[in-house]
């Protein structure tokens, strides 16, 4: 108990402290408009076509916006050596962990929230017709991008280019993840439901999620402590 | 004395290769994919050392972890080096097959597009050392990627092969076989590729030993 009010704590503070700044997130939603604007000069912008690879440039978006919100939760923690005392406080570090993660996961959500509808109205994909199942997929793969991200966050945070070891580091870990959200994004926004078949992907969704968070939470002690 | 057999092993494993490829240039071609099939040869060898190296990386970094003993750092980077330099030998031996019966230098296959992303895995842990100075925090950070790396490798496969697959299913566990002198050859080179494998990172490993005693000679200098 007293550890989920540690994570509380940790992910309340880093909320407060982005919403009255809004650094990160604000650069991530523009970020966010500007790859969306991009996609509509890579290919034609028919109804057809971005349904069906819709899943996948969602994904790209949610994977690059993302990051710049992941690459700031350490940063951020370097002026003042926030980070050491955040560190020598008294709570595990999984705590600090997972609260970062919770942080993290509700940040990279909420632009992934205003990137759909604009997504929706540019390319005129139908995203809300399954949108409960979609919620899942989308927290599902948010969940992934997050724990991964922020792991490798707290990793990269004191190396030299940290803003390019991030992505580089993590896009090829979460490939199985995102092939997975992405695959599923595309089927739900065509109209199909989850089937038999797509089952599989949200299976390894689920599996996935489970394992690098359990992986992460075992490790990140060594990271953040040494 | 340890590196003479270093050596030793190192000429000995060339000289098999090289009359291999001599008898393997020998043998008959295949009938339906003519002499490029002889590519097998090299191309599953280097494979499999290079996978037998990504585990010998995991046990390196968990050993490292543990006791942290750089003797284990050492191995571990000496084998990911050599690793990443055969998986790129299978990528290149496989294209240049691709392009001969598929008419294509690559294709999205699942075998395929698994190596690169494990190539792609493994040359992030070799980034990620040469951006970080201090040498007992590369040596944490590096072990624990490499952990993320190898957990990765089994998930990236099973997905991506139900993804889609054109890749040819392997000869030896999926039905195909060889004709015996075949095989034998296919053994040499195995045994070769591993043994030139095993000699490239002994050399690697006792380079990042010399390093890291210059390193700390070095401070030692500078401490005075």
């Amino acid at each position: 108990m007293r550890f989920f009010h540690q994570v509380y704590v940790i992910a309340a503070k880093d909320l407060r402290a982005e919403l009255r700044t809004k650094e990160a997130i604000n650069a991530a939603l523009a970020f966010a408009l500007v790859i969306l604007l991009m996609f509509s000069f890579a290919f034609d912008p028919q109804e057809e076509t971005t349904r069906e690879i819709s899943g996948g440039l969602l994904w790209i978006v949610f994977a690059f916006a993302g990051t710049l919100v992941l690459n700031r939760s350490f940063a951020r923690e370097q002026p003042n050596d926030c980070l050491d005392a955040l560190i020598a406080a008294p709570i595990p570090p999984a705590a600090l962990y997972l609260g970062k993660v919770a942080a993290n996961f509700l940040l990279v959500l909420a632009v992934e929230m205003v990137s759909l509808p604009v997504f929706g109205i540019f390319y005129n994909v139908r995203w809300t017709a399954q949108f409960p199942e979609l919620m899942l997929v989308v927290a599902l793969g948010t969940w992934a991008l997050t724990v991964i991200g922020t792991f490798f966050s707290a990793l990269t945070v004191n190396i030299r280019l940290r803003e390019v070891m991030l992505p580089m580091l993590t896009y090829p870990i979460l490939v199985p993840a995102l092939m997975g959200a992405m695959l599923l994004t595309s089927g739900l926004v065509m109209g199909k439901p989850i089937g038999p078949e797509s089952a599989v992907w949200l299976r390894l969704l689920i599996g996935f999620d489970a394992i690098f968070t359990a992986v992460s939470v075992l490790l990140v002690e060594t990271v953040l402590v040494g | 004395m340890r590196d003479k057999i270093v050596y030793a092993l190192g000429l000995a494993a060339a000289l098999v290769i090289a009359w291999n490829t001599y008898a393997i240039s020998q043998l008959p071609d295949e009938v339906q994919q003519g002499a490029v099939f002889k590519i097998i040869f090299f191309h599953v060898p280097v494979a499999i050392t290079a996978m037998i190296f990504a585990a010998v990386a995991l046990i390196a970094s968990v050993l490292f972890l543990i006791t942290r003993k750089f003797q284990f750092d050492a191995l571990a980077v000496a084998v990911t080096e050599v690793g990443l330099a055969f998986l790129a030998a299978n990528l290149v031996t496989g294209s240049l097959w691709g392009r001969q019966i598929w008419g294509i230098w690559w294709t999205w296959d699942a075998r395929l597009t698994s190596a690169l992303v494990c190539w792609l895995l493994y040359a992030g842990y070799l980034m990620l050392r040469r951006a970080i100075e201090e040498p007992t925090q590369r040596a944490t950070f590096a072990a624990v990627f490499s952990i993320f790396a190898f957990l990765d490798v089994p998930i990236v496969v099973f997905s991506i092969k139900w993804w889609r697959t054109q890749h040819p299913q392997p000869v030896f566990w999926g039905g195909g076989s060889f004709p015996p002198d075949w095989s034998r050859h296919f053994l040499y080179n195995m045994l070769a590729m591993v043994a030139l494998g095993v000699v490239l990172a002994a050399v690697r490993y006792s380079q990042e030993e010399s390093q890291r005693e210059i390193d700390s000679l070095r401070r030692m200098a500078h401490a005075f």
